[in-house]
């Protein structure tokens, strides 16, 4: 798949780029030094799908297409996002405009109302909150974080071709979404219990596993996404 | 489809080279880092390990060129340890794509970094990784540096306490069955399972899929790392990197571990 397209437009600055056939949109990586980027950007290179690392404002303004990964804690996440005067555009962008956006493990969690982690308020953009793993009085409590290879039971129709029973996923974290629209669950995934793997709300999708760490599986979905 | 647990190929980073080691001595070339996690690559491993034997004796931190090259290549999880003595560095490593941060000397010398690293990036992209000797009245200590220093603790009690700091996860090596292939010390990993409720991989020894199996069943290492297993063909320790197929891990591990054993429990997610 050729990807070309128009760059950027900075005040004053010349384009990058000269106009081209327009197959896919360029997608947007948020930066806020919360997640690794690079191994986003290196597995949408290999489908073919040209991204853009962005962290001002203005650069999240004129994406097409959002990527906001996550890894570490929810307090920290939120002040990264806050630090950054990140918070205003993406509500505007996402909620407001319904730009395509694809939170990868703490952007997920980042995306509901609040997280037992932290202290802090999420985005609220996805109806329910985030847990820490906790399993029932009487059976025997599996090693937390869940951290390891499993796969997604995708129930609600138009989700994901590449979510199929035989992919697999890279998962690392000690706490889950519990989303209150059951309509909002597109996939499960079993540790102990079923718990929201993959997430959907309109333009909002929401992955508790690591694409850009999970092998073909990954790229699959990552260039599922991408494409649609 | 059967969840199985973790098989970490271990690779030891020895200035721009990646060696194998024998009792961590004896560093015999293996191969260059990138072409060799190329081909992990390609036969879709779960996880990697890259561990820099040299930068805390030489007094560095890591090599950040070599590293990005790699992680360019990664698309699984890549734990990197060596030389990590601060939280900037920490953070470095993150922004270049390695998902765990292995910590070694420093978590014995200054273990205060583990806590200050899980609470600014999470207790689970931080790994203890402990060396032991068998001493010779049957109980373990830990060393730092290669192998070559006492760090005056035990095993089992240097892993409940590197638990507490937040430590997501113990990478617990057997310093005399280290290129031996010899098994695992399933001694030694039983001690720290038990002595921890965080994921303990199990590594020094291994020479097939039956030591794995007894490692996960018998010892309870929630994970197994390997090196000359997967880099050496035998008898004459040829260099071949090679990977077992999906097929010969979920009949070496049957039942997995984190599969509830009967019924199911559910909790709704509406």
């Amino acid at each position: 798949m050729w990807i070309g397209g128009v760059g950027k437009r900075r005040r004053g600055a010349e384009n990058q780029f000269s106009v081209r056939q327009i197959t896919s949109s360029m997608i947007a990586i948020i930066d806020c030094r919360i997640g690794n980027t690079g191994s986003i950007a290196n597995m949408l290179r290999k489908c073919g799908v040209r991204s853009q690392v962005v962290s001002l404002p203005g650069e999240v303004e004129l994406a097409e297409k959002l990527i906001l990964p996550g890894v570490g804690s929810f307090d920290h996440g939120m002040h990264r996002l806050r630090e950054l005067d990140l918070v205003s555009v993406l509500s505007r962008r996402v909620v407001g405009d319904r730009v395509p956006i694809l939170g990868i493990c703490l952007g997920l969690q980042l995306f509901t109302e609040r997280s037992e982690e932290g202290k802090e308020s999420g985005l609220g953009w996805v109806a329910g909150q985030t847990v820490r793993f906790r399993f029932p009085e009487g059976t025997s409590p599996l090693r937390v974080p869940h951290m390891g290879w499993n796969t997604v039971a995708a129930g609600a129709e138009g989700g994901f071709s590449s979510l199929d029973a035989s992919a697999r996923f890279y998962f690392v974290h000690s706490y889950h979404v519990i989303c209150r629209q059951p309509a909002d669950v597109l996939a499960t995934t079993r540790y102990g219990y079923d718990f929201a793997s993959v997430v959907r709300h309109d333009n909002i999708v929401g992955v508790q596993f690591h694409p850009e760490k999970s092998h073909r599986f990954g790229l699959a979905f990552l260039r599922e996404f991408a494409t649609r | 489809m059967m969840v199985i647990p973790r098989v970490i190929p271990c690779l030891l980073l020895r200035g721009w080279g990646l060696v194998k080691t024998r009792r961590f001595r004896d560093p015999l070339y293996v191969g260059d880092p990138v072409n060799t996690i190329r081909i992990f690559n390609e036969k879709e491993v779960d996880e990697l390990m890259l561990l820099d034997i040299m930068a805390s004796r030489e007094g560095r931190g890591p090599n950040f060129h070599l590293i990005s090259q790699i992680t360019s290549e990664c698309f699984m999880p890549l734990a990197y340890g060596g030389g990590v003595t601060s939280v900037e560095q920490i953070a470095e490593l993150f922004s270049l794509g390695v998902e765990k941060v292995v910590l070694n000397r420093s978590a014995v010398e200054r273990p205060d970094l583990v806590s200050r690293a899980a609470d600014r990036f999470g207790s689970q992209s931080i790994v203890v990784s402990i060396d032991a000797w068998r001493g010779r009245w049957g109980g373990y200590r830990v060393y730092t540096l290669s192998g070559t220093k006492d760090a005056g603790v035990e095993p089992a009690a240097f892993a409940a306490r590197m638990q507490e700091m937040g430590a997501g996860e113990l990478l617990v090596t057997s310093i005399d069955r280290d290129g031996t292939m010899e098994g695992y010390d399933l001694q030694l990993i039983h001690e720290v399972a038990s002595a921890v409720t965080v994921p303990v991989v199990a590594s020094g020894g291994a020479k097939g899929l039956e030591d794995f199996r007894r490692a996960v069943i018998e010892a309870s290492a929630s994970a197994v790392a390997a090196g000359s297993l997967f880099v050496f063909q035998m008898p004459h320790r040829a260099v071949l990197i090679s990977f077992p197929s999906r097929e010969e891990l979920e009949v070496t591990f049957g039942a997995s571990p984190s599969m509830p054993s009967g019924g199911q429990a559910r909790v709704s997610t509406g």
